[in-house]
């Protein structure tokens, strides 16, 4: 898949030569660049300390940077006591389940919804206006529906999480196969490809940049789902926890959940961005990746 | 199979009759692209059709591949109405038409595959293919890390590895440069003369059309229709299109036709000028 560095490669000499300034210019500005993303941290994390020491903010509605991290080591070291529900840990695990279930089962109904729409016209024409329907429903309120149907268990926030996911992925996909170049098409159809030849070797690879684009706020949707579904009513999962803490007056908890969870979200991101590489790899680099010195 | 020249299967015979094509526009006017469109391309007959931008050259092409039908009148590949996507017909887009994401012996293995046939002699017969457009070396690179010409010759490969007995090329060299179209132009005609398919070659080229047809068939502006039909009766092999183009002959015919196309051209420009204005 990656054979097409060859291209770019440049005769060994020449890169001796020229390489290590470049190397070096990059490495300075990349150093740059990390300084002050540090400082900025500091100083947001600093004055809320302060803020929050001297009173000016109140540490009871504010929370206060100290009591959150004493508060994530309580809850990743006091076992199954962390939490009235059990070990932070499961807690973390029932929204991941959620959220992953959720993620997976919309994806994929959206993808197969947005291409089939996407390659038939007709069925787009008709279907097209219930799908807009259904998207303007507030979605969140569908967890209630849900809950009430379903009860206090996972499948709720499953759901919930799947149809978050579900329009987002299904508005890709359906632009992505819309997008198709026309004359690849033809020249598809031309070379004599089957219908399903033709979903499986162009309509599809073209819409993939599409819905790939989508995963990465598609994955911040299912944790959106699994978390609104736990605060509606659940059993266990961070949503319970945070909300729990908020019924106790306790802004460090929110906090340090809160965070946990923007930790999942960004290792989930990584992981779909190195998904991205491999399956687009095919892709000019962007102008950005090869930059002007 | 696909490795050896081809000779002795004749290119097949097209005949276009009394085509007329209309196209209903988003504002639900019936537009004519083309109108009463007739002419014939003899099997293994190198055709080429001119005339000005807009006239319907390309609507022809897609009626004769059968990616899309006459409103009137009829095509005819072989001697069979053209209905659907016609057997043994390779087509050469005006532009790229290749898929970006997949490597080039992939894209010119698209052909034999789509057809069933296994992957493992796809490849060999794109390989040669590869090989005989002169691109042996660079199978495994994506479109994007070629050059336009080089994009050309992959198309090329990529259309006549179906070994077709049609190929219509739509303006295929329009946007290269001049010395990479030279060498393409030669190159086509050197795989035409093992392959002898009929070709339908649309250019807005003159001497391009003069030098690599037998026959040059002139349209006129939009709803096109046939203006006239020149045969080029220059002796083959014509040697280097560089050269051709200043032998007397080529010259007289070249008066001829652009006689001919530029009262189209000049009608064309002015009802565009006038729109404009
Ligand atoms: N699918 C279509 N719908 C409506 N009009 C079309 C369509 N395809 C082509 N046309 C029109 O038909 C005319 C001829 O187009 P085309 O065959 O592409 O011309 P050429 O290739 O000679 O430049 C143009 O005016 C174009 O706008
Ligand atoms: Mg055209």
């Amino acid at each position: 898949m990656t054979q097409n560095v060859g291209a770019y490669a440049i005769p060994a000499t020449e890169q001796k030569s020229s390489a290590n300034p470049g190397r070096r210019i990059a490495r300075v500005r990349r150093a740059k660049v990390l300084a002050a993303q540090l400082l900025l941290a500091v100083l947001i994390i600093g004055s809320w300390q302060l803020l929050t020491t001297w009173k000016v903010l109140d540490p009871f509605f504010y929370g206060q940077p100290s009591g959150i991290v004493k508060q994530l080591k309580d809850y990743f070291t006091q076992g199954d006591q962390a939490t009235e529900f059990g070990s932070y840990w499961s807690q973390i695990f029932t929204t991941l389940r959620e959220a992953v279930f959720g993620f997976v089962c919309g994806t994929v109904g959206g993808i197969v919804v947005g291409v089939g729409l996407g390659v038939s016209p007709f069925m787009a024409k008709v279907i097209g206006p219930y799908i807009k329907i259904f998207n303007a429903i507030p979605r969140i309120v569908l967890g209630s529906i849900f809950l009430v149907a379903f009860g206090l268990g996972q499948t709720p926030k499953i759901l919930l999480s799947s149809v978050l996911v579900f329009f987002v992925v299904f508005f890709n996909a359906f632009q992505g196969v819309r997008e198709v170049d026309r004359n690849v098409l033809n020249n598809a159809r031309v070379l004599g490809a089957s219908k399903l030849r033709i979903v499986k070797d162009v309509t599809l690879p073209s819409a993939l940049t599409w819905i790939i684009a989508s995963l990465h706020t598609a994955f911040g949707f299912a944790i959106i789902g699994a978390i609104v579904g736990e605060m509606l009513g659940a059993q266990s999962g961070l949503g319970l926890v945070i909300t729990t803490a908020q019924n106790q007056f306790n802004p460090d908890g929110v906090f340090a959940s809160m965070f946990v969870i923007a930790a999942i979200t960004l290792v989930v991101e990584f992981l779909l961005t190195r998904l991205e590489r491999r399956l687009l790899s095919w892709r000019p680099p962007s102008p950005t990746e090869a930059a002007a010195i | 199979m696909a490795t050896q020249p081809v000779t002795g299967v004749p290119g097949a015979r097209i005949e276009i009759s009394g085509v007329t094509k209309r196209f209903l526009t988003p504002s639900g006017e019936v537009f004519t692209a083309i109108k009463d469109v007739d002419f014939e391309v003899e099997p293994g007959q190198f055709c080429a059709v001119v005339g000005p931008t807009g006239c319907g050259k390309s609507t022809t092409l897609s009626l004769v591949s059968g990616l899309d039908r006459p409103s009137e009148g009829e095509v005819r590949v072989a001697g069979r109405p053209v209905d659907g996507i016609a057997e043994g017909v390779s087509y050469m887009f005006q532009a790229d038409a290749l898929l970006p994401w997949k490597t080039v012996l992939g894209n010119v293995a698209l052909g034999p595959s789509f057809r069933g046939v296994r992957r493992k002699e796809a490849e060999t017969a794109a390989r040669d293919w590869l090989r005989r457009v002169g691109l042996a070396g660079f199978e495994d690179r994506h479109p994007h890390q070629l050059s336009g010409g080089m994009r050309k010759r992959v198309g090329m490969a990529a259309a006549l590895i179906n070994e077709p007995r049609i190929l219509l090329m739509d303006e295929p060299f329009g946007a290269l440069d001049v010395q990479t179209k030279a060498i393409m132009q030669n190159e086509l005609i050197g795989l035409w003369e093992q392959l002898r398919p009929s070709v339908l070659f649309i250019t807005h080229d003159l001497e391009e059309a003069i030098a690599l047809a037998d026959r040059v068939v002139v349209m006129t502006s939009g709803p096109g229709s046939v203006k006239a039909v020149f045969d080029i009766d220059l002796p083959r092999p014509r040697g280097a299109i560089q050269d051709i183009r200043f032998q007397p002959e080529f010259l007289e015919l070249h008066r001829q036709i652009w006689e001919s196309l530029r009262e189209e051209v000049e009608r064309t420009y002015a009802r565009t000028a006038g729109v404009a204005a």
